[in-house]
């Protein structure tokens, strides 16, 4: 069974951390991953830049629509995933209270659509 | 065998068999529901006629086996190809039935009724669903919500342990505590629901009340080792003993004070009494422990001058250390008031008047005129009965209210 495990924080807490506090974060992912990546349950997962740089997409009447930033302003965003592969939900919330941003933010668990026949 | 025996069949064997079908079928509550529901038509349909066959629960379950593959097998013909989690051979040989799995599978159905990662009040429907047999339509007037609401809220709780595959298992070990302690605070949910003098049905009350009692026996006598189950359950039988004095002819509230003791039922606070001394020896000053030893405390007095304040405000003191809340706190300097009196508890409701919690509770305004008027300040007392009624939204709690508020007024005038 897999699942997405999708990373929110504040990101504008996290840019104005200490750098030392920066390479500890940083040092804490590397860790989780490492081992994650040994447990052969990892199947993906990265960091994302900053949502000043995204922009959403939107078709109307075959017209292109582009905006600045995410589509919605929330107090936490989107900041990274993992996709997995666990046994259950109780597995996969296990490895997610793992995820160091679970202490500073949260993270979504969401099980992937299994699609028939394509 | 007849259609009261049946329906009797239903009552004590229905959850076991749906629990034992949910494992079988991979954890698809709804697909289980239904074949369960169906096994228990053909039995009402051919029993009377042709007589009960020797082992009516291996009946049951087979038929319900059997109706299981005849969908798996027509949904695979036309719908998505058979879901991985249900083989189908093995659906052929595992619903024979050893009975020594029985309480395993009642375990994982509570268990997974109760899973954190349900809402509160979806546990709370899918507990009195599958584990009580209630209906949906009983389920929504117990809770004042319209049945539409609340099938939508039972089928998506069912999607949700399907599809984000919440397992149908007993938590190991290192979680049981846990998690034992969400089954419980379901189970107490459900209780308070039938036990609060709110707005409803009384017959579905009184339901859901029975329907805690029973599962927190089934609770009780499936994890024997953990004595935080007695002591939710003697809780629970030492107010429901209560439950018939509460309330007078006119349905109006009794204060425990006030209650005809001879309404008590013995035999349930004889069996609520047992339990305390039990949970207290075992698993020592516990939250629900500790209230049912206050409970047992009240109980035990024969007449309302008998209680032991001193104990009880004791105890309150120690239920403030372990769970701190609010609430509690009111309770505690309620019990301190009625032993070291009322210009003491007055004391301590003033500490506790800043409490946001409290400040819109109507408990704390009719705690503290109940104070007041004992001490004869009508004014103050007549204040706060007034706030109280203007926060209270239980039919027969108002009723008390005005009542006090009127004598007051009477009394003043004299």
């Amino acid at each position: 069974m897999q699942y997405i495990l999708l990373i929110y924080g504040n990101e504008t807490q996290a840019k104005s951390a200490t750098k030392e506090a920066q390479m500890k974060m940083f040092g804490e992912y590397k860790v989780f991953t490492e081992e994650l990546k040994g447990s052969g349950k990892m199947l993906g997962g990265e960091p994302l830049e900053s949502v000043t740089t995204a922009t959403t997409v939107r078709v109307k009447d075959g017209k292109t629509l582009r905006t600045d930033g995410p589509f919605a302003e929330t107090r936490e965003q989107l900041g990274g995933f993992y996709l997995i592969d666990a046994k259950d939900l109780d597995e996969a919330v296990m490895i997610a209270a793992k995820v160091p941003g679970a202490k500073y933010g949260c993270i979504e668990v969401r099980p992937i659509m299994k699609l028939n026949g394509m | 065998m007849n259609h009261a025996s049946i329906a009797a069949l239903y009552k004590t064997e229905a959850s076991s068999i749906l629990a034992r079908m949910i494992r079988v079928l991979g954890g698809d509550f709804a697909l289980a529901e239904e074949v369960v529901q169906e096994a228990f038509e053909v039995a009402l349909d051919e029993w009377p006629k042709s007589g009960a066959p020797a082992n009516t629960r291996g009946w049951l379950l087979g038929t319900a086996r059997n109706k299981a593959i005849d969908r798996i097998r027509r949904r695979s013909k036309f719908e998505a190809p058979l879901d991985e989690s249900v083989d189908l051979a093995a659906l052929r040989t595992e619903a024979e039935d050893e009975p020594s799995g029985v309480a395993d599978d009642l375990l994982r159905l509570i268990f997974t009724c109760c899973h954190p990662a349900l809402a509160p009040e979806a546990q709370v429907a899918l507990t009195l669903r599958t584990l009580c047999g209630l209906t949906t339509d009983e389920i929504a007037r117990a809770f004042l919500v319209e049945p539409k609401t609340m099938a939508q809220r039972l089928v998506r709780a069912q999607n949700k342990i399907r599809v984000a595959k919440i397992p149908y298992v007993v938590p190991e070990r290192a979680e049981l505590g846990e998690r034992l302690e969400a089954v419980m605070s379901v189970v107490y949910l459900v209780f308070n629901e039938g036990y609060a003098a709110t707005a409803g049905d009384e017959l579905v009350r009184r339901e859901l009340c029975s329907e805690a009692i029973r599962i927190g026996r089934l609770l009780e006598s499936l994890m024997p080792d953990r004595s935080e189950t007695t002591a939710l359950l003697a809780l629970m039988l030492l107010h429901d003993a209560r439950r018939d004095a509460r309330l007078d002819a006119e349905g109006d509230l009794v204060l425990l004070e006030d209650q005809d003791r001879m309404r008590w039922e013995r035999a349930k606070i004889e069996e609520g009494l047992a339990r305390v001394a039990h949970a207290l020896r075992r698993g020592g000053a516990t939250p629900y422990g500790v209230q049912a030893a206050i409970a047992a405390l009240h109980a035990e007095a024969p007449r309302a001058e008998d209680t032991d304040w001193p104990q009880i405000a004791l105890l309150y003191g120690e239920l403030a250390r372990l769970v701190p809340t609010p609430v509690v706190l009111l309770n505690r300097a309620v019990a301190v008031a009625m032993h070291e009196g009322a210009e003491r508890g007055l004391e301590l409701l003033a500490e506790l008047a800043a409490e946001p919690d409290l400040a819109g509770h109507h408990l704390f305004y009719a705690a503290r005129a109940d104070l007041a008027r004992r001490l004869g300040r009508e004014s103050e007392a007549r204040r706060d009965y007034a706030r109280a009624l203007e926060l209270c939204r239980s039919v027969p709690e108002r009723r008390y209210l005005e009542r006090r508020l009127a004598e007051i007024t009477r009394e003043y005038r004299r």
